[in-house]
C-alpha cells in the first residue's frame, strides 16, 4: 500500500511539473496580408488565445474572426460577410499542431531557437495540414513564438465576388507573434 | 477491500488532476474574451433592409454620408389591361429620383414621377438605431417628412373637382411617417409605419384633408443576395377618401455590388406617399395589378474621413 501511494504521489508531482510547463496567452498577435498590384490588404488580431506545452511541443491557437482589424472599415465588413469569412457561421479559426524539435529549446536559457511545426489549420470549417518554420525566443523567462507562413485562401473557400479577384491575392501571408506567460 | 477503495479513489484523483493540468480549453477562453468584449461594446443592427425603399414606400434605412443613390422606379400598366395593351406592358409610370446622405442619419431626396406629373422632395432622419451590447435599443426609428407637388393641371382639376385654374397651394400635399423597424435575425426584419398624409385641398367638404394610415412591411431573406419583401398600407377608417383602396405590394429584391434591384407586383400606379397611401384607386381583386421594378445605384460622392487611405 505504501508503495502504491508513493508511486501515485510521484506521478502526481510529475503531472504538476507538466502543468507548470504550459504557457498561455490571451493577447497574441496574428496578422495577415495580401499583396497585388492594385491593392494591399492588411489586418491584425491582438486577441489571439494560444497554449504551448513546453514538454510535449503541442501548440494550439484560436482567433475570433470578428477580432481582425482593418484600416478600411468597409474591408472589415466585407471580410466578415458570407462571401469571405462568414464570421456569423464560422466565428473562429484555429491551429492545432506540434513542434517537432521542442527538445532543442531550452526554456530556462535566453536565446532564439529555430523550430519546425506542423499541424492542422482550420478556417471556415476547412482543415488543412500546414508546415512552417518558426522561432521561439526566450528572454528573461518570457517566451515569444513567431512564425510566417502562406496559405491559399481558395482552399479554405474564401473566394469573394468576381470583381475583387484582381485586388485580392490568392496567397495570403500569415504572421504569428505571440508572447506567452507561464501558467 | 478497503485498500482497493483507497486505491481507486487515489487513481480517480490522479486522473482528474492530470485532466485539469493538460486541458487548457482555448475555446472557452476565447468565448469568455469575446463575451466580455461584446458586453462593453455596442453592436448596431446593420442592413435591417437592403434598400432605403421597402417597395413603394420608405424603409428605416438612410443613405450613408456622402453617398448619392440614383433611383429609377418603373410601374407597368395593369395586368387586367388585356392582350391589346400586352397586359400592361404598353403603359409606363416612371419615377426618377435621387437620395443623398448629408450625414449617416440625415438623407435628403427628391424625384419626379410621370404619374400626374409630380415632383416630390423629402427629408429623412434616423432617430434611433437598433443595438445590443452596452447600449440596448430594441428597434430602429426613422422619421420622414415629404412634400409632393402635382403639376398635371388637368388631373388636379378633375381630382379636386375645381373649375378654375388651381393655385400653387392646391397642388401641394405632405406626408409624415414614423418608421419603426426591428431586425429579428439575418433572415427576417419587420417594419411598422404610422403615416399621415395631408392634402391642401380635397374634392368635397365631406372628405378629410388629413388621411391617417398604418403600414406594415417585412423582409424575408431567401438566399444570401435576395429576399422577399412585402408592404401593406391600411388607411384608418374615417379618413379614407372614397374610391381609394389599401395598397399591397409583394416583391423580390436582389442585391449586387452597388446595385439593388427590386421586382414586384403592386396595386399602386404612383410611387409617392400621397399616391401610394392615400390615393390608390387600384384593387387586387379586380386585377389592377402592376408589375414594376426599382433600380438603385449608389455613387460615393464624398469619401468619409475614415476611408482616407
Amino acid at each position: 500500500m505504501k508503495k502504491i501511494i508513493f508511486v501515485n504521489l510521484f506521478v502526481f508531482v510529475l503531472s504538476a511539473v507538466v502543468f507548470s510547463q504550459t504557457y498561455i496567452t490571451r493577447n497574441g498577435n496574428i496578422s495577415f496580408s495580401s499583396h497585388t498590384a492594385l491593392e494591399d490588404v492588411n489586418a491584425e488580431n491582438n486577441e489571439t488565445v494560444s497554449v504551448l506545452n513546453a514538454a510535449t511541443g503541442d501548440i494550439e491557437f484560436k482567433v475570433a474572426i470578428k477580432g481582425f482589424r482593418f484600416k478600411k472599415t468597409a474591408m472589415e465588413e466585407h471580410f466578415n460577410n458570407d462571401d469571405y469569412m462568414a464570421s456569423g457561421k464560422y466565428p473562429k479559426a484555429g491551429f492545432k499542431g506540434k513542434i517537432a524539435n521542442i527538445s532543442s529549446v531550452n526554456f530556462s536559457k535566453d536565446g532564439n531557437y529555430n523550430v519546425t511545426v506542423s499541424g492542422d489549420l482550420t478556417i471556415r470549417d476547412v482543415t488543412k495540414t500546414v508546415n512552417s518554420n518558426g522561432v521561439i525566443t526566450v528572454k528573461n523567462g518570457a517566451v515569444t513564438v513567431t512564425s510566417t507562413f502562406t496559405v491559399k485562401r481558395k482552399e479554405y473557400n474564401v473566394v469573394g465576388e468576381s470583381f475583387v479577384q484582381q485586388k485580392l491575392g490568392d496567397d495570403i501571408k500569415i504572421n504569428v507573434n505571440c508572447q506567452y506567460d507561464k501558467q | 477491500m478497503m485498500r482497493k477503495i483507497k486505491l481507486l479513489a487515489l487513481f480517480i484523483l490522479l486522473c482528474s488532476v492530470k485532466a485539469i493540468s493538460q486541458n487548457v480549453n482555448l475555446d472557452s477562453m476565447l468565448d469568455t474574451q469575446t463575451a466580455h468584449k461584446d458586453s462593453v461594446k455596442t453592436h448596431y443592427a446593420e442592413a435591417t433592409f437592403k434598400s432605403t425603399r421597402l417597395i413603394d414606400g420608405h424603409s428605416v434605412e438612410t443613405t450613408r454620408a456622402g453617398v448619392l443613390d440614383l433611383k429609377i422606379s418603373h410601374r407597368f400598366g395593369q395586368l387586367n389591361d388585356g392582350f391589346y395593351n400586352m397586359f400592361g406592358l404598353d403603359v409606363a409610370s416612371i419615377r426618377i429620383g435621387m437620395d443623398y446622405g448629408l450625414t449617416n442619419r440625415l438623407t435628403v431626396g427628391g424625384g419626379r414621377s410621370s404619374f400626374e406629373k409630380q415632383y416630390d422632395g423629402f427629408l429623412k432622419y434616423r432617430l434611433l438605431r437598433q443595438s445590443a451590447g452596452e447600449k440596448n435599443m430594441p428597434v430602429s426609428v426613422t422619421l420622414l417628412g415629404a412634400v409632393m407637388f402635382e403639376t398635371d393641371t388637368v388631373a388636379v382639376k378633375s381630382e379636386k373637382k375645381i373649375s378654375v385654374k388651381p393655385a400653387t397651394s392646391d397642388k401641394l400635399s405632405y406626408a409624415y411617417q414614423v418608421l419603426i423597424a426591428r431586425k429579428f435575425s439575418d433572415d427576417f426584419s419587420l417594419q411598422l409605419m404610422p403615416s399621415l398624409i395631408h392634402e391642401n385641398i380635397v374634392d368635397s367638404s365631406f372628405n378629410k384633408n388629413d388621411i391617417f394610415a398604418i403600414g406594415a412591411g417585412a423582409r424575408f431573406k431567401l438566399t444570401p443576395r435576395s429576399s422577399l419583401n412585402i408592404e401593406y398600407y391600411y388607411q384608418l377608417p374615417g379618413s379614407q377618401m372614397p374610391g381609394t383602396y389599401n395598397t399591397f405590394s409583394i416583391g423580390w429584391e436582389v442585391e449586387t455590388a452597388g446595385h439593388v434591384f427590386q421586382l414586384h407586383l403592386s396595386n399602386s400606379t404612383g410611387m409617392t406617399e400621397r399616391t401610394v397611401i392615400a390615393e390608390n384607386a387600384g384593387r387586387w381583386s379586380k386585377g389592377d395589378i402592376h408589375f414594376g421594378f426599382n433600380i438603385s445605384r449608389v455613387f460615393v460622392i464624398k469619401k468619409p474621413k475614415d476611408l482616407k487611405m
